[in-house]
């Protein structure tokens, strides 16, 4: 019903306070086409969740949404009645969430948590989607689904909740996932496998991920392009191959400087540039000064 | 294990429960007023008084009164009420029922008011609605029960008479029960007239009870439920396309409800406690109007006859507690 040409996910010029009137997102804007992996990328508070859960509809009460316009495959998400845009939201999207440890109800079985969305939601029968729960848990290798899904999630690992959760969020074959810093709760033995389970199903299944790090390793193997955010702001936006050949923002240039190298983790580990971060405060300055003009 | 547990639970209640006969009796014994004294007439002479006493056992030490007396309770023989002359184990089951009837429609009131009031409070969390549901419960719980059920007295009892403000069923009435269970029994035998009766005399008293408890209710589990609300797995079945009743309803209500349900457990036996008075105010015919007539006539046996039954409930409703939590909790179930 849509045409080829038109985005998964186009973010357009989106804003939004806190009740101080502090800007957490700056006018940002961000296409994901079909099938694409765009990673966002930025140190904590630069907004990059905010934008995730801006999407999915899951802001904070004290966060407002002051101007753009988000559009999920064409629809504005802002123009639809709160119900239509939930189920349109719980039908498209899917997340995978940070800490696979706080994901999951504690007193619910794995087995309806995963399959809720796919009974209650998309009006699946019960046996269409527990098949297909089971099909999507061979394919994050879980190999006893029959013992998974009786489990009660303290029963699991941290790495097997985080497959649980994947498999659930590719499971209602979702046009956009968001994917919300997915391995850093988790042990780097761990995850590594889960990164590469993740760019896996997302080739088989075609999904597009908006895939929301502060690590610049996880973002050269997985995405095809990158948004650097500072303080909410867009400053650099490029194909994940360019970016990393010829970045052209100094503060992009000084987050791949501060990316600690395994053969000298403490010298490769170097903070942003004062000069860098002057820079930063000005440009934000300035834009807040242009936004301000027509806003009053 | 769940065998030794369970023995160590028993044995426990029948400590506290030794230490409440034990208390009881010495302080209804040690505490001012005399039972024969009451009991005869002005003018008795020395030798009635002593006869009596030595009737009922009361010219003996207290220990050895309450050895007397305890190696009868072993045997299920609480003794005889001196007012009223018959066996106290009797008295009290006659009476018990209708206190257990109305102690539970209170509890079900109680969780159905507080309940519902907690999940509107949280669903519209931060608006007008839940304001004024924090004022209605700062309101409900200021006020204690027994002011409650005058305050109902006089709303629907005599301003809008539209219940019954005396006893616990219509003297005309003809009851075809077997038990003293009238309200569990009307509803077996399809006897609805009976039940409305019945219910029409128990409301006042019951929601006189049920309200604080239903204040508290709802500000723990209103509470509860916004810290849960804001959880990841709550915010993840909002992504699913859940609504926010749904997400209260089936993902946050069983893990809010779990630290509410420990203090209803401790409210409840409050609530039980507070029938002594609000019976009395309502002239319901349990255990707890039969209570103060025994403080009254200080009816020893009697009284303690009833405290060692009240204690014994208040025990096995924080045994079903931790039950209920056990159930409730699989982390708990499985530890």
């Amino acid at each position: 019903m849509n045409a080829p040409a038109k985005p998964c996910l186009d973010i357009r010029n989106l804003s939004a306070v806190l009740p101080n009137g502090l800007r957490v997102l700056r006018s940002v804007s961000l296409a994901v086409e079909p099938g694409e992996v765009r990673a966002l990328v930025g140190e904590s508070g630069a907004g990059k969740t905010m934008i995730g859960k801006a999407v999915l509809g899951v802001l904070p009460p004290s966060v407002r949404i002051v101007e753009g316009n988000m559009l999920l495959e064409g629809e504005d998400l802002g123009r639809l009645a709160p119900k239509a845009r939930r189920t349109l939201i719980g039908a498209r999207t899917a997340l995978i969430p940070q800490d696979p440890l706080t994901a999951l109800n504690p007193s619910r079985r794995i087995g309806p948590q995963m399959t809720d969305r796919l009974v209650r939601i998309l009006g699946w029968s019960g046996e269409k989607a527990d098949a297909r729960i089971r099909q999507l848990l061979d394919e994050v290798q879980i190999r006893d689904p029959e013992r998974v899904l009786k489990c009660y999630p303290h029963e699991l690992s941290g790495g097997m909740r985080q497959r649980v959760l994947i498999a659930a969020a590719f499971a209602a074959e979702p046009r956009l996932i968001v994917a919300d810093e997915p391995t850093t709760a988790l042990d780097v033995t761990v995850q590594k496998q889960i990164l590469r389970l993740i760019a896996q199903l997302q080739r088989e299944h075609g999904t597009a991920i908006l895939f929301v790090t502060h690590d610049l390793g996880v973002v050269a193997k997985i995405s095809q392009k990158v948004s650097v955010l500072y303080a909410g702001k867009v400053v650099e936006e490029a194909d994940t191959a360019a970016l990393f050949a010829a970045p052209q923002h100094p503060y992009t240039l000084a987050l791949m400087a501060a990316t600690p190298r395994y053969t000298d983790p403490f010298a490769s580990l170097k903070p942003v540039d004062d000069k860098v971060l002057a820079g930063l405060a000005a440009e934000i300055a300035a834009a807040d000064q242009a936004w301000r003009r027509p806003h009053g | 294990m769940l065998l030794q547990r369970f023995l160590i639970r028993l044995l426990t209640m029948a400590i506290t429960l030794f230490g409440v006969a034990v208390v009881v009796f010495i302080v209804i014994r040690v505490a001012p007023g005399d039972p024969i004294a009451m009991m005869l007439p002005p003018g008795a002479t020395d030798a009635d008084i002593a006869r009596l006493r030595a009737l009922y056992g009361l010219d003996k030490t207290i220990v050895q009164q309450f050895f007397i007396w305890l190696s009868g309770v072993v045997r299920g023989d609480f003794g005889t009420s001196i007012s009223l002359r018959q066996d106290v184990l009797g008295l009290v089951f006659n009476r018990l029922p209708a206190t257990l009837e109305l102690a539970s429609v209170a509890l079900v009131m109680a969780v159905a008011i507080g309940g519902t009031m907690a999940i509107l409070g949280a669903r519209e969390r931060g608006t007008a609605v839940e304001a004024g549901i924090d004022i209605a419960s700062g309101a409900a719980l200021s006020i204690p029960d027994f002011l409650w059920g005058l305050v109902l007295i006089l709303l629907f009892g005599v301003l809008v008479p539209v219940f019954d403000i005396s006893g616990r069923v219509s003297p005309q009435l003809d009851l075809p029960f077997a038990t003293q269970f009238y309200l569990f029994e009307s509803i077996v035998r399809l006897r609805f007239d009976l039940t409305r009766d019945l219910l029409a005399h128990m409301l006042m008293p019951a929601i006189a009870l049920a309200l604080p408890l239903a204040a508290i209710i709802s500000q723990l589990l209103k509470q509860s439920l916004k810290e849960v609300l804001d959880l990841d797995y709550v915010v993840l079945a909002r992504v699913k396309g859940f609504s926010e009743t749904q997400v209260i309803l089936r993902e946050a209500l069983k893990n809010a409800a779990l630290p509410t349900l420990t203090l209803v457990g401790v409210q409840f036996t409050f609530l039980i406690g507070g029938t002594v008075i609000v019976e009395r105010l309502f002239s319901y015919e349990g255990l707890g109007n039969m209570a103060i007539d025994a403080v009254i006539n200080r009816d020893l046996p009697l009284i303690q006859g009833i405290v060692l039954v009240f204690a014994l409930l208040f025990v096995l409703i924080n045994l079903a507690v931790d039950m209920m939590y056990a159930l409730l909790n699989p982390r708990l179930r499985h530890g």
